[in-house]
């Protein structure tokens, strides 16, 4: 399906979901205020579904918005965006029967600064997309580019290109990639650890700690994040690199095991650390200890949030100790 | 497409170099950013703005104010004692520089002035390239500068390719242009290399303040900020966001009283010790940017907080423009 029938039906769905009273809002993307921009927005009258776009620029993870929000919601949703809906359900942060998913099928989304960084910072005027190329206006003449060559790093290597869960398909499914491993994990762990090390900290370096990676993370809802507190003060804001290190690495605990891999952090951040380098390993390392893939499945629990009497304790230094005397420790 | 720069510009770095520490836009992991310079050839000056602005010179990112020891001794660090000779900050965008004079007017001047800012700032002379091109996001002349304006700027340059003419404006640029053999050309900066770029339409700032002020309690503020995750990048990215918290942090029995950055777009900004917050949601800490830079900045200081630079609109997570916030209180409601 033609990006523009998207855009057709993903506003037709919208305002019949709107005027039907099925949902209170909607929140899709609009065009935002200049050319590879797409912005979050939230329509809650029939009238207003116009404003909905659907491009190559809709990078952000939309499933950030629902918490907290009262009514039913319908939102439009790539696939990454459904894999943070499933856990945020699994979590108890969302409630299923109060959402309406409205399904697109994703062929990854563009990186604008790789744009930007090809077409030499030529101001970008207009862009259209067709047959998988970008077709720009850049200083004023036309540049054809290949989606392919200038897609986010995170969707370069995405493993799931259609709705999780979904009540209104949109478009016809999209080819589903062959499952990319995680050879960029393995790569960079056979390096040795002193190149490793010095690789994270050049990353870390250039994080000035204004948060982007976590405000924009569907994922990251905590109401007081440890990042934030004072008392006690978990980690510290100044220019301390360690402090830097700590912050990302905490994080990336966090997301354990939850982290759905949509790449809005890394969008998001001003100075372009690869956070993919910490999030990835946690994610090789969930799916190789457990099989498991955030947000693939609704059914199946998260791994790290359940317990099972009969779950392997072969990292326990003393296994004996803990079962003579059934205390677990 | 961008240009290299001209035989003129690279000449008068190493001339610089010779007399000064220069600070300059160079390439590091594909960004572009102001750091120290050893030779002409490490200035990225034809690489597009700086990611990050040039604040962090005069104004940086984490400053110690004082350190202790928890021993009782005198093993505590000494402060900081800042630059010691000259430094230039070079090649700098005319908006960049024109922020630096607007914190010179809150940080350097008036009643209270702040030492640990003039320590830094003394010591730098601003030397700035007149833009020959404007990107999508620029809108300099919207905040009342543009692509020549010499607010800030100790030397406005101008750049010719195998010369450059110069505009210098203040004895600091006077002092500087001796040492080098740098001469003030009568016309500097009007003869410029390419035709002066538009950057943004002009905005009547007194009818926005005006139309601010009265919005202080409208609803639209909620439905400004309904996208807005409340992170720091727009007022980090800022070369005119000046708000600081000041930490207390031990290491190694070493206590260190730092100054960092901070950002009225957090929750901790205004959130006081009984848990109560003024500023509870992104509606009410969006308006105070807004405010802060259309408003406030304006009545005290008489230019706005926001030169136009465009970094929070290129940079912005979610596309949440000022420009588009600006102008829809003007009245036009669209695109600026």
């Amino acid at each position: 399906m033609e990006a523009s029938a998207i855009v057709r039906t993903v506003r037709e769905r919208a305002a019949e979901l709107l005027a039907s009273g099925r949902v209170d809002l909607v929140i899709g993307f609009e065009q935002g205020s200049m050319p590879m921009r797409a912005a979050p927005c939230f329509v809650s009258d029939a009238d207003g579904t116009d404003r909905l776009v659907w491009n190559s620029f809709c990078g952000v993870n939309l499933a950030r918005f629902l918490r907290g929000r009262h009514g039913r919601i319908a939102v439009v949703a790539k696939a990454c965006d459904t894999r943070a809906l499933v856990e945020l359900i699994k979590e108890n942060q969302l409630c299923r029967t109060d959402m309406v998913v409205i399904g697109v099928p994703c062929a990854g989304m563009v990186d604008s600064a790789a744009v930007e960084e090809i077409t030499g910072h030529a101001g970008i005027t207009g862009v259209e997309e067709a047959d998988g190329r970008l077709l720009l206006t850049a200083g004023g003449s036309p540049v054809s580019l290949p989606r392919e060559d200038v897609l986010c790093r995170s969707c370069r290597r995405c493993s799931t290109r259609n709705p999780v869960i979904c009540d209104i398909a949109v478009g016809e499914r999209a080819p589903e990639p062959e499952i990319p491993g995680f050879l960029d994990v393995d790569q960079f762990a056979a390096l040795p650890s002193e190149e490793r090390r010095t690789r994270i900290e050049a990353e870390m370096k250039r994080c000035i700690r204004c948060n982007a990676c976590r405000n924009v993370c569907p994922m990251c809802y905590c109401v007081r994040c440890f990042a934030d507190d004072a008392f006690p003060q978990w980690v510290g804001r100044g220019g301390d690199p360690g402090s830097v290190m700590s912050f990302h690495l905490v994080r990336a605990l966090h997301l354990a095991g939850r982290c759905v891999e949509c790449g809005a952090c890394e969008r998001a951040c001003p100075t372009g650390v690869d956070l993919g380098i910490l999030n990835r390993r946690m994610s090789a390392d969930v799916y190789r200890h457990f099989g498991y893939r955030p947000g693939m499945a609704p059914e199946i629990p998260s791994p790290l949030s359940t317990f099972s009497p009969g779950d392997p304790e072969d990292f326990m230094l003393e296994p004996d100790r803990g079962r003579s005397c059934g205390c677990g420790g | 497409m961008r240009r290299p720069p001209g035989r003129g510009i690279t000449d008068l770095v190493e001339r610089l170099l010779t007399v000064a520490e220069v600070y300059a836009p160079v390439e590091r992991d594909q960004s572009v950013v102001f750091d120290r310079i050893e030779s002409a050839r490490e200035a990225a000056i034809d690489r597009g703005p700086a990611a990050l602005s040039p604040k962090n010179l005069v104004f940086p990112r984490c400053e110690m104010l004082l350190s202790s020891s928890t021993r009782g001794d005198e093993s505590g660090r000494a402060p900081d004692p800042g630059p010691g000779g000259p430094r230039v900050l070079f090649g700098v965008r005319p908006c960049d520089a024109r922020a630096i004079a607007l914190l010179d007017r809150i940080l350097g001047g008036g009643e209270k002035t702040d030492s640990y800012y003039i320590r830094r700032r003394e010591s730098l002379v601003v030397i700035s390239i007149g833009c020959t091109e404007s990107l999508e996001t620029c809108f300099c002349e919207t905040t009342g500068g543009g692509p020549r304006s010499t607010e800030g700027s100790d030397i406005l340059l101008e750049d010719l390719g195998d010369r450059c003419e110069a505009s210098i404006i203040t004895e600091k640029g006077v002092w500087l242009a001796g040492q080098i053999g740098l001469e003030h050309d009568p016309a500097g900066a009007r003869t410029p290399r390419g035709p002066a770029p538009p950057a943004g339409p002009a905005a009547d700032l007194a009818e926005l303040k005006k139309r601010l002020d009265r919005s202080f309690e409208d609803q639209c503020w909620r439905d400004i900020a309904l996208k807005c995750i409340g992170c720091g990048v727009c007022t980090f990215l800022c070369p005119a966001c000046h708000c600081f918290d000041v930490i207390d942090e031990e290491t190694a029995g070493v206590r260190v009283r730092s100054r960092i950055w901070d950002s009225c777009q957090f929750p901790a900004f205004t959130e006081q010790a009984s848990g109560y917050n003024p500023r509870p949601s992104a509606a009410e800490r969006f308006r105070q940017r807004v405010m802060h830079k259309f408003s406030y900045c304006i009545e005290r200081y008489g230019m706005p907080g926001c030169v136009g630079c465009g970094r929070c609109v290129s940079r912005c997570p979610v596309n949440l423009d000022i420009r588009t916030v600006t102008a829809s209180f003007l009245g036009d409601g669209g695109e600026p």
